[in-house]
């Protein structure tokens, strides 16, 4: 075997989480009030496309975390030999882009290096000229005549392979009534978008190169792992805690609501920067003390992204806490509460049946709104140090990089650009598509849509 | 001309899509100056739609389609919205139902009414506060409530203020949308005294919008005064007050009369009104109370009834008025008199028993001891809240919300009790079932101690009673279906039921109550209000109660549907020998269902004895007040 599989701890979570999930759905499949609202979503237009999105981004995800390290040529006598290198199935896809590695800054699709270089001509005299790229437009001999006839053909053969595969796609489902227009127009952007990247990106750098020469688009698409881990798994230890106290603080009062209000006000009057910085300078002390537990650098770099995920949902949960102990507060005077506690319910499942799924739109919403947050935390913390680690590809170092070529000039403006789109289509997407959940979830709303 | 007047008014409101709905169709009124107009109807009927037409306040997608609205010669509609600024709140003002939101509460009454002052008659300073301590005096408060907060008024008084802010810019016109419905009867009938008074003093037209017949008759008493009802949009019937509550000529007014719970009416099925107010976007072929109508006939389907003058002054939008107006037009005949049973009027009781009575007879003031163990005995019982204050929270005081309580209910027994608001009864009703511990005393269900009991004991015995809210809509989770919602108490109380009992268990009680099988599998939204106070009964009785609490259960509800779960509830305690602790603060309901009364003032029981002594000779002074308060005496 040419390769052996690694199994990130961060692989590990991924595959427990999506076991989970589709545990819950098959065990869930005859329910109704769980299939129905889930029907809905799929159903309505804005649903069905913003889903459409979302899964494109966790296949991303998903295929970046099946990890790999190659086996290195073999020596005789010798047992075999690894690569220290980590990879992922996306770095196998993309190994033209993680490849064609520059020597600084390009613009999107230039043939040229952006810093001009003393370089030595044909003729033997020195010029200082921008140099021509080694992999970006290589393939042009006049870049000046070519570039755009060959942008175009290339294009324009991407555009039509989407179509192909949209028409491939859509023509059976659409003969059997079971899609509408808003998904087959989703599908069909995704598609020409795709089909142009895969004709286009091999040849040029699409979205540019960073500092260090790195295709810009291979960071996004790296990113994107980053950025859903860092969303999902903080988001994992945010609920049960805001959940659990908030809710068990509204409900049960007393002592309970005071030992719950105690801790999260001492947590919150601690600067959250600060807590978390200082958090994660104990983590990295105690990683580098124990190197022996890491056999690679993206092990390493892995387990911080965890810690990292750790604190952020501990220091994180206070908000949403406090907002479902308010709501609970006023929720468990409600009569609906009282007659049940008239028959005798027991206290978990009323927690459970009455209070849990009418706060839920809350929950929905405040997790949406924190997990664009929570990849600009990220961000905000890698300024800081103390984010991820800075070997890691996130969308938290690409704006971090940003800050300072936003100050060169002239400008470097593509690394920033990416990154924000790539987020912007994450978060929009990820709003529209909660704001559809929670109205199918209310059944006052439910029909209406 | 005097007053207002309103030609032809049309709204629309624009629904999801392409829905237009028209909350208000064709109405026609006038009020003129010392002239009270009572707008009559049940909820949906268009009434406080009308009433913020007129103040061309409407809500976001209503606009008036049609229609004219004159004010002293004043086209009101034709005027520009800074000069309809001036003539809202100014010689057009509107007081609303709900004391508590309608004052702002970081204001204090003297800069409420300076607002107002400062608005429509351009006084400031020291003049505007005499003026507004003379307007306080008008409507009966102290002038050194001028700096009270709105926090620091009853709710009487802040209804007072209201009417004094109103009053500030000297109305020609005063609409009063549901003015006492969130206030006790004897606070009620303070403020109806009191627009009477502001009436005939000042000359003012007062538009009054409610929903209860008694208060409308109460305020309409004078031989210029008007009562319009209003179905669906229209004014069905409009008739000095007089003539319509001797003989009304609508048969739906006529319905709505009989469906009045009354004391001589014990015993008797209330008369129903079946089927609900058509949706605002139906479109009528015909009569728009044809569906409902008791006396409908073939015309009605095809043909609009013209609005008839049956006996001069009284109109009434039907096709059988036209008859009565003109007997020799049409072979069907006019109704007379003799159909309108029961005129409400004073409560009063044929000392011989009904013979139609509840097979359960009240017997005295005091229970049958020794021939049927109560269901429910209290003794002494006590709620005390504590007042906490200071940085260690030391309890300083207690509000004695109930305060040494003693009832007993026998097996199959009603007893109401009745109060004002504020005076413990609810708390009571969520002390005998444990939701709230009580400080001291004690509660036996069917002859064994509640207190001390836990864990499973309690559960068992909790099976024996069940409570229904007041209000349908917040006592039904919206997160669960009908079905789920009977099925819980069941699947907490009935552990011998298994998951299909359950179900079938379900099914027939939604039937029991009068509802389709189907509802099991809907959410409560998808239901009116009298259909989940339905729900909510069905929920109580899963669990075989042997008594239920029925916290105001019908006061939420409009009078035709209070009608139906009455008799409901008279049913259900005939088929199940019930017992009912019936918590109520109106007395006509209180009269119609119960057994015994007890009077509850300040957390303490003051008179208990049967309905019949209580309302014909009650024996202490506060039981006379809440019993002369009741409006639509005459």
């Amino acid at each position: 075997m040419s390769f052996k599989p690694v199994l990130l701890w961060s692989d590990a979570l991924i595959l427990l989480l999506l076991a989970v999930v589709a545990a819950g759905v098959w065990l869930l499949r005859h329910n109704e009030t769980f299939r129905a609202p889930l029907r809905q979503v799929l159903a309505s237009r804005m649903g069905s496309a913003t889903a459409l999105i979302l899964a494109v981004y966790v296949g991303i995800g998903l295929l970046d975390s099946l990890h790999y390290v190659e086996r290195l040529p073999d020596e005789p006598g010798k047992a075999a030999q690894y690569s220290g290198e980590v990879k992922s199935a996306l770095d196998k896809l993309l190994s033209p882009l993680r490849e064609n590695v520059e020597k600084t800054y390009s613009a999107p699709f230039a043939t040229h290096l952006y810093a001009k270089e003393t370089m030595t001509g044909p003729d033997g005299r020195e010029v200082r000229d921008y140099p021509r790229l080694k992999h970006g437009g290589a393939h042009l001999a006049d870049p000046d005549q070519e570039f755009w006839p060959d942008v175009l053909k290339r294009g324009g053969l991407g555009v039509l392979g989407g179509m192909v595969c949209w028409t491939l796609l859509i023509l059976p489902l659409w003969q059997r009534g079971r899609t509408h227009s808003a998904l087959a127009w989703t599908l069909l952007c995704i598609l020409v978008v795709t089909g142009l990247l895969v004709a286009l990106a091999p040849h040029y750098h699409v979205l540019g190169t960073d500092k260090v020469g790195q295709d810009v688009l291979y960071l996004s698409l790296k990113s994107v792992r980053t950025g859903l881990l860092i969303g999902t798994l903080t988001t994992l230890v945010v609920l049960p805690l805001a959940i659990g106290l908030g809710i068990a603080a509204g409900y049960f009062g007393g002592r309970v609501d005071d030992v719950i209000q105690y801790l999260y006000t001492t947590l919150n009057s601690i600067p959250g920067v600060l807590l978390i910085a200082a958090a994660v300078l104990v983590v990295q002390v105690q990683i580098e003390a124990h190197p022996e537990l890491f056999d690679t650098a993206a092990a390493r770099a892995d387990m911080r992204l965890l810690a990292l995920c750790g604190i952020l949902g501990l220091t994180g949960w206070t908000g949403l806490a406090r907002l479902l102990r308010a709501e609970t507060l006023k929720l468990r005077e409600l009569e609906f509460v009282q007659a049940a506690r008239a028959f005798g319910v027991s206290r978990m499942r009323i927690l459970a049946r009455h209070l849990l799924p009418n706060v839920m739109h809350l929950v929905l919403i405040t997790v949406v709104i924190d997990f664009s947050g929570l990849v600009l935390a990220e961000a905000v913390l890698s300024y800081v140090g103390v984010g991820v680690d800075p070997a890691m590809i996130s969308f938290g170092n690409m704006i971090n990089g940003a800050r300072l070529e936003l100050a060169r000039e002239p400008v470097v403006w593509w690394q920033l650009v990416a990154a924000f789109l790539f987020m912007f289509v994450l978060v929009l997407a990820a709003n529209l598509f909660a704001d559809q959940v929670r109205d199918a979830l209310d059944p006052k709303a439910r029909g209406r849509a | 001309m005097n007053g207002l007047s309103v030609e032809n008014l049309r709204v629309e409101i624009a629904g999801a899509g392409d829905r237009r709905f028209l909350p208000v169709d064709g109405v026609d009124f006038t009020v003129g100056a010392d002239q009270c107009v009572a707008l009559l109807g049940e909820s949906g009927c268009g009434k406080s739609m009308t009433a913020l037409a007129l103040m061309r306040l409407l809500p976001e997608g209503g606009r008036v389609t049609a229609g004219e609205v004159n004010l002293q010669g004043d086209d009101l509609f034709a005027l520009a919205e800074s000069a309809m600024g001036g003539v809202r709140g100014g010689r057009l003002a509107m007081i609303f139902q709900e004391p508590q939101t309608s004052l702002n509460p970081v204001m204090s009454v003297a800069e409420q009414i300076g607002e107002a002052l400062a608005a429509h008659r351009g006084l400031a300073g020291a003049v505007a506060r005499a003026e507004a301590g003379r307007l306080l005096e008008a409507v009966g408060l102290q002038t050194d409530r001028l700096d009270a907060y709105p926090f620091q008024l009853s709710g009487g008084q802040r209804q007072r203020a209201l009417i004094a802010m109103m009053l500030a810019g000297e109305p020609e016109v005063l609409i009063a949308d549901e003015p006492t419905t969130a206030l006790d009867v004897t606070v009620q009938a303070q403020i109806l005294d009191l627009l009477k008074d502001l009436r005939s003093t000042r000359g003012m037209g007062l538009l009054l919008i409610t929903h209860d017949l008694d208060v409308a008759r109460e305020m309409t008493l004078g031989p210029n005064d008007r009562v319009a009802v209003m179905y669906a949009g229209q004014i069905v019937e409009w008739a000095p007050s007089a003539g319509l509550y001797a003989a009304p000529r609508h048969p739906y007014t006529q319905k709505l009369f009989a469906v009045l719970p009354r004391l001589d009416r014990r015993g008797e099925r209330l008369d129903s009104l079946p089927g609900k107010v058509p949706a605002p976007d139906a479109v009528f072929a015909g009569c728009r109370f044809a569906e409902r109508c008791p006396a409908v006939f073939q015309r009605c389907r095809v043909e609009i009834p013209g609005f008839h003058e049956v006996v001069p002054g009284h109109f009434a939008r039907c096709h059988l008025a036209e008859a009565a107006a003109n007997p020799s037009l049409s072979p069907y005949g006019g109704f007379g008199k003799g159909e309108i049973e029961g005129i409400p009027g004073r409560v009063e009781v044929v000392a011989a028993a009904n013979p139609t009575q509840t097979p359960i007879s009240p017997n005295g003031g005091v229970t049958k001891e020794g021939s049927e163990p109560s269901v429910l005995e209290i003794s002494d019982l006590a709620v005390h809240f504590p007042i906490r204050k200071g940085l260690l929270k030391r309890t300083v005081g207690h509000v004695k919300a109930v305060d040494g309580v003693s009832l007993a209910v026998a097996a199959g027994e009603t007893l109401a009790l009745v109060g004002e608001s504020g005076c413990g009864k609810t708390t009571l009703a969520r002390a005998v079932l444990r939701l709230i511990e009580p400080s001291s005393g004690t509660v036996r269900l069917c002859g064994e101690s509640l207190a001390g009991l836990k864990g499973e004991a309690l559960r068992r015995k909790r099976a024996q009673m069940q409570i229904v809210f007041q209000d349908p809509f917040s006592s039904l989770n919206p997160r669960m279906r009908v079905g789920d919602i009977l099925e819980e108490g069941m699947a907490a109380l009935l552990p011998e039921l298994d998951r299909i009992g359950r179900a079938h268990r379900a099914a027939d009680l939604l039937d029991q109550v009068g509802l389709p099988t189907d509802a099991a599998g809907r959410y409560p939204h998808e239901f009116s209000g009298g259909q989940r106070q339905r729900i909510a009964i069905a929920r109580a009785l899963a669990v075989n109660p042997k008594l239920l609490i029925l916290d105001e259960p019908t006061s939420a509800l409009d009078v035709s549907v209070q009608a139906q779960i009455l008799n409901l509830l008279a049913d259900l305690r005939r088929e199940h020998g019930l017992a009912y602790l019936f918590i109520s603060h109106n007395l006509s309901v209180v009269g119609y269902l119960a057994d015994r009364v007890a009077v509850m003032r300040e957390g303490r029981i003051l008179e208990c004895g049967s309905a019949e002594q209580i309302f014909n000779r009650p024996a202490i002074d506060y039981t006379r007040l809440l019993l002369d308060s009741a409006p639509g005496q005459v």
